[in-house]
C-alpha cells in the first residue's frame, strides 16, 4: 500500500531509497542484526546517517533534525523499514533526546544533543525495576540530594543495551511522602559513576540484549536533573507516547512476511495437506497487516491536517507486536523439523545448525518476540488505555 | 475427572515424584543441561534402577506389563520437570519400536539392555525435505550379501550424540516418496563412517545431522519387515504421541500453577494481578485448556492400551488439541509473568521451549489437523488414505 504521493514526496522517496541502497553497509547484513553486531557494527549506520542530516527525523532543525514534514518522516521510516535497516538507537534519538529539547536547560541541550546525533554517547533507560513493571509509577529507586548533587539508589531491570550504554536517565523517586506520580523526578546519570553496576539477564533465546542496573550511593550532580523535581512524570509519560508511536512495525511484519512466503514455497510441498492452512495463515496475516498499514496512513494523514490521534499509538503498539508474534510464530513452524534447533550465543561460525540459512534464526525469533506484548506497557495496559481514553470506561 | 490409577499406577507415579522431587529440581536440571554431555547418567542410571525404563514393555518381553499408561504416569511427571534424560527416545521410540516390529532375535538382544538402562537409543527417520512424512526417504540401502550398505542424511535426530545405537529408516526399493519400501536398521552410533554434526535444541537437548557414507550393518540387523519401516514408524509415532502429550500435560500443570501462584503474589497499582478480571479470565481459560488436554491425553492413552481401532485418528486429534492448548498456556504464562517470563533464570520460558520443540517433533498441530480431517473424510484410519490424499 502506498500514500498517494506528491511529485516533491515522491522524489524524496526515491532519494530515500536509493541513498539506503548505495550506504547501508553490508557488514551489517548479519542473520540477526539485534544480537549478532557489536556496538561498533551497530553504530555503522548511525553514523552515515548523522553525515546525511537524517539520524533524527522527529527533531526539530534547531536541534539537529531535517525539518521534514509529517509525510515526509512516514516515507523515511517506511522506507528505512522496509529495507531492512538496523534502526538508529531509539533510547537515544527517539527518547531522551525529545525529551531534553522539549523539557532540558540550555546547557543541557548544548551538552547531550549533538553527541546523541553523533552516536558518541549511547543511552539506555531506566523505567523498569524488580516491582515496577506495568505500574511505572511505582518506581522505588531513591534520589536524596545533597549539596550540589543527588545520591541516588535502585535497582533497575529490563535495561535494554545497558552493557554498551555511557549514560542512562532514570526515574527516581525524590519525594517519598508524594503519592505514586507526583514524587518522581527524571534523571541522567554516567553509567561510568562509581556505584553503577550492570549485570547481564539472559532471556529465553539465550541472547544478551537487557540487564540488571544497580546503583549503590551514586553521587549525580544536580545539574543532570531534567525539567523540574517531581515533575518527572510528565517527562516520562511523553516518552512513553515516543516509544509506542513506531510499533506498528509494518515496515518488518512485511519483511518477514514475504520471507515467510518464500519458505513455505520452498519447504513445504503443494500436495502437503499442511501447505493449504499456510496458505490461508499467510493471507489472514497479510489481511491484518493490511488493516494496520491502512489505518496508520490513516493516522498519518489526520496528523498532517493538524488532528491530535490520541491514543492510536496504543492500537498500533497492540496490533504491531500481535502480528509479528503471529509472523514468527508462522515461519518456525514453516521450517518443521530444523525449528527444534536453536542458535547458540555468542554467535560463532562454530556451531553448526541444520538447515537452509533462512531457518538459522526462527526459533530465536519466536521467542524474542514474546517479550514484544510484554515491554513498552504490556498489550493488557495499552487496551485499558483505550478503554479509557476512547471509549469513556 | 481423573481415571481412576490402579494401585500399581499410584505406587509408580508416587515413585517418580518421589526422585524428581529429591534429585531434579530446576537448577540441578540447568546444571545437567550445561555439561560437555548435555544430560546426567547418574540420573539416567537411576531411572532405570527404579523400573522406569522397563516399566512399559510387555511381560513376555521381560518388562513390568505397563503398557502405554504406564509411559503417559512416567511423561507427565518428566514434563513437570522437564526432564532431559532420553527416556522417550530410548524406551517409547526404540523399544517400542523393537517390541512392535523386531524379530525375536532383535528383541532379545537389545530389550534387555533398553529395560536395564544399559543403552542408550535416537530415532533417525526426519530428513532435510522430509518434513513429517515418513515415506519421503531419500537415505539408501543396498542388499550386498549379508549386509546392507547405508548411504545418506538424517535430519535433527534428537539425542543421537549420547545414543549408543540409532534407529534409520531407509529406502530399499521404490521412489523418494513411496509408501513402501523404506525399512528400518539398527545402526551402531560409532560404526566407521558415520559421522555427526550435532547441535543444541530449543528446549535444551542435544540433537544431530547424522551423515551415513557407506555404513555397512549386518542383515540381521533389519528391523522388522523389509519395505515396511513406514507402518511400523506410523504406529510408533501413535504412542510417540501418546508419551508427548503426557509430557506437555506435565509442563502445563507447572507452568498453571506457577502462573496462579505469581498471579497472588505480584504486586501492581497497589493490589495482586489475581484480581484484574481480564487475567482471571485468561487464566480460567489456561485451566479449561489444560483440563482438556488432560481428558484427551488420557483417552489417547486408554485407547492404545485397549488397540483400539481408530487409535492412529485420535493421536493425530489429540497432538493438535493438546498441542495449541500447550502453546496457549505456555504463551498466557509468559505474558503474564512479564519480563520474569522472559528470563533465562526463571524455568517458565523453559517450559515454553520445552512446549514448543513438542509441538515440532512427530508433526506439528496443523499437520496433524488436516490428517485427523482427512481421515473423517475417507472414514478410515489408515495412511494409506492420507498419503493418497496428499498426492
Amino acid at each position: 500500500m502506498e500514500l498517494s504521493l506528491s511529485r516533491e514526496d515522491a522524489a524524496f522517496r526515491d532519494e530515500v531509497r536509493a541513498f539506503i541502497a548505495e550506504n547501508y553497509p553490508p557488514e551489517m547484513r548479519v542473520p540477526n542484526p539485534e544480537t549478532d553486531l557489536t556496538k561498533e557494527q551497530m553504530l555503522l549506520w548511525h553514523r552515515i546517517l548523522h553525515r546525511q542530516g537524517w539520524i533524527a527525523p522527529l527533531w526539530p532543525k534547531e536541534y539537529g533534525g531535517p525539518g521534514w514534514s509529517i509525510t515526509q518522516r512516514f516515507i523515511f521510516e517506511q522506507e528505512t523499514s522496509r529495507a531492512g535497516t538496523l534502526p538508529p538507537l531509539a533510547f537515544s534519538v527517539t527518547m531522551v533526546g525529545p525529551v531534553i529539547y522539549t523539557f532540558g536547560s540550555d546547557a543541557q541541550k548544548q551538552k547531550y544533543l549533538p553527541r546523541i546525533l553523533s552516536g558518541e554517547d549511547w543511552w539506555c533507560q531506566g523505567y523498569s525495576e524488580p516491582g515496577s513493571g506495568s505500574d511505572l509509577a511505582s518506581v522505588r529507586t531513591k534520589a536524596v540530594r545533597d549539596g550540589d548533587h543527588y545520591i541516588v539508589n535502585g535497582h533497575k531491570t529490563w535495561t535494554t543495551l545497558a552493557q554498551h550504554a555511557d549514560w542512562i536517565f532514570c526515574l527516581v523517586r525524590t519525594d517519598p511522602a508524594a503519592k505514586a506520580q507526583s514524587g518522581i523526578s527524571f534523571l541522567l546519570i554516567d553509567m561510568k559513576s562509581p556505584g553503577v553496576t550492570v549485570r547481564p539477564i539472559i532471556t529465553i533465546d539465550g541472547s544478551h540484549e537487557v540487564n540488571d542496573v544497580f546503583l549503590e550511593d551514586v553521587r549525580v550532580p544536580a545539574e543532570n536533573l531534567i525539567g523540574e523535581e517531581n515533575k518527572g512524570w510528565t517527562y516520562a509519560k511523553f516518552l512513553l507516547g515516543n516509544e509506542r508511536t513506531s510499533m506498528a512495525g509494518i515496515g518488518r511484519s512485511t519483511r518477514y512476511l514475504n520471507r515467510l512466503k518464500q519458505i513455505v514455497k520452498t519447504e513445504i510441498a503443494a500436495d502437503d495437506p499442511s501447505f493449504g492452512e499456510f496458505i490461508k495463515d499467510i493471507a489472514r496475516v497479510e489481511l491484518d497487516v493490511l488493516a494496520l498499514e491502512a489505518t496508520e496512513l490513516r493516522v498519518v494523514a489526520q496528523m498532517s491536517r493538524g488532528i491530535d490521534p490520541g491514543p492510536a499509538a496504543s492500537l498500533f503498539k497492540i496490533r504491531g507486536t500481535e502480528i509479528f508474534q503471529r509472523i514468527t510464530d508462522l515461519t518456525h513452524q514453516a521450517i518443521g523439523n530444523c525449528g527444534l534447533a536453536l542458535r547458540e550465543h555468542p554467535v560463532s561460525a562454530n556451531h553448526f545448525m541444520p538447515g537452509p540459512d533462512y531457518g538459522h534464526t526462527a526459533s530465536e525469533k519466536y521467542l524474542n518476540s514474546r517479550k514484544l506484548s510484554i515491554y513498552g506497557g504490556s498489550n493488557e495496559i495499552q487496551r485499558n488505555i483505550i478503554a479509557k481514553a476512547v471509549l469513556g470506561l | 475427572m481423573d481415571i481412576q490409577l490402579t494401585e500399581e499406577q499410584e505406587l509408580l507415579r508416587g515413585s517418580i515424584q518421589r526422585l524428581l522431587r529429591d534429585q531434579y529440581d530446576f537448577d540441578t536440571r540447568r546444571k545437567i543441561v550445561a555439561t560437555d554431555e548435555g544430560f546426567s547418567r547418574k540420573h539416567w542410571n537411576a531411572f532405570a534402577e527404579l523400573g522406569l525404563c522397563a516399566a512399559p514393555f510387555q511381560e513376555s518381553s521381560g518388562g513390568l506389563g505397563g503398557g502405554p499408561l504406564a509411559t503417559m504416569i512416567v511423561m507427565q511427571e518428566f514434563g513437570r520437570k522437564l526432564v532431559v534424560e532420553p527416556f522417550f527416545e530410548t524406551v517409547v521410540l526404540a523399544g517400542g519400536l523393537i517390541e512392535d516390529a523386531g524379530s525375536p532375535a532383535l528383541r532379545e538382544a537389545y530389550l534387555p539392555q533398553i529395560m536395564a538402562g544399559e543403552s542408550i537409543w535416537a530415532l533417525a527417520w526426519a530428513e532435510g525435505r522430509s518434513r513429517y512424512d515418513f515415506s519421503n526417504v531419500t537415505t539408501t540401502a543396498r542388499r550386498q550379501g549379508d549386509s546392507y550398505i547405508l548411504s545418506g542424511t538424517k535430519a535433527a535426530v534428537i539425542g543421537a550424540p549420547w545414543a549408543d545405537r540409532l534407529i534409520v529408516s531407509a529406502r530399499t526399493s521404490g521412489g523418494p516418496r513411496d509408501r513402501s519400501g523404506a525399512s528400518l536398521f539398527v545402526v551402531d552410533r560409532h560404526a566407521p563412517n558415520l559421522h555427526l554434526q550435532g547441535f543444541k535444541t530449543i528446549d535444551g537437548r542435544r540433537a544431530a545431522e547424522v551423515t551415513l557414507m557407506n555404513v555397512q550393518i549386518p542383515a540381521s540387523q533389519l528391523l522388522g519387515t523389509e519395505g515396511e519401516g513406514v507402518a511400523a514408524l506410523e504406529a510408533c509415532r501413535d504412542r510417540a504421541i501418546a508419551a508427548l502429550c503426557a509430557e506437555a500435560v506435565g509442563a502445563m500443570t507447572e507452568l498453571n500453577s506457577s502462573t496462579l501462584e505469581y498471579s497472588k503474589t505480584r504486586k501492581q497499582f497497589g493490589v495482586a494481578l489475581g484480581t484484574f478480571q481480564v487475567l482471571q479470565h485468561r487464566m480460567v481459560d489456561m485451566f479449561i485448556a489444560l483440563e482438556e488436554a488432560i481428558s484427551l491425553t488420557q483417552h489417547l492413552n486408554l485407547s492404545l492400551a485397549a488397540r483400539e481401532p481408530h487409535g492412529s485418528k485420535l493421536a493425530s486429534g489429540a497432538k493438535t488439541k493438546v498441542g495449541y492448548a500447550a502453546r496457549f498456556v505456555a504463551e498466557q504464562a509468559v505474558q503474564l509473568h512479564g519480563g520474569m517470563g522472559m528470563s533465562d533464570e526463571l524455568n517458565v520460558g523453559h517450559y515454553f521451549k520445552r512446549i514448543a520443540s513438542i509441538n515440532v517433533q512427530f508433526g506439528d498441530p496443523t499437520y496433524h489437523l488436516m490428517r485427523y480431517a482427512q481421515q473423517n473424510e475417507s472414514g478410515v484410519s489408515s495412511d494409506a488414505a492420507f498419503a493418497a490424499a496428499s498426492n
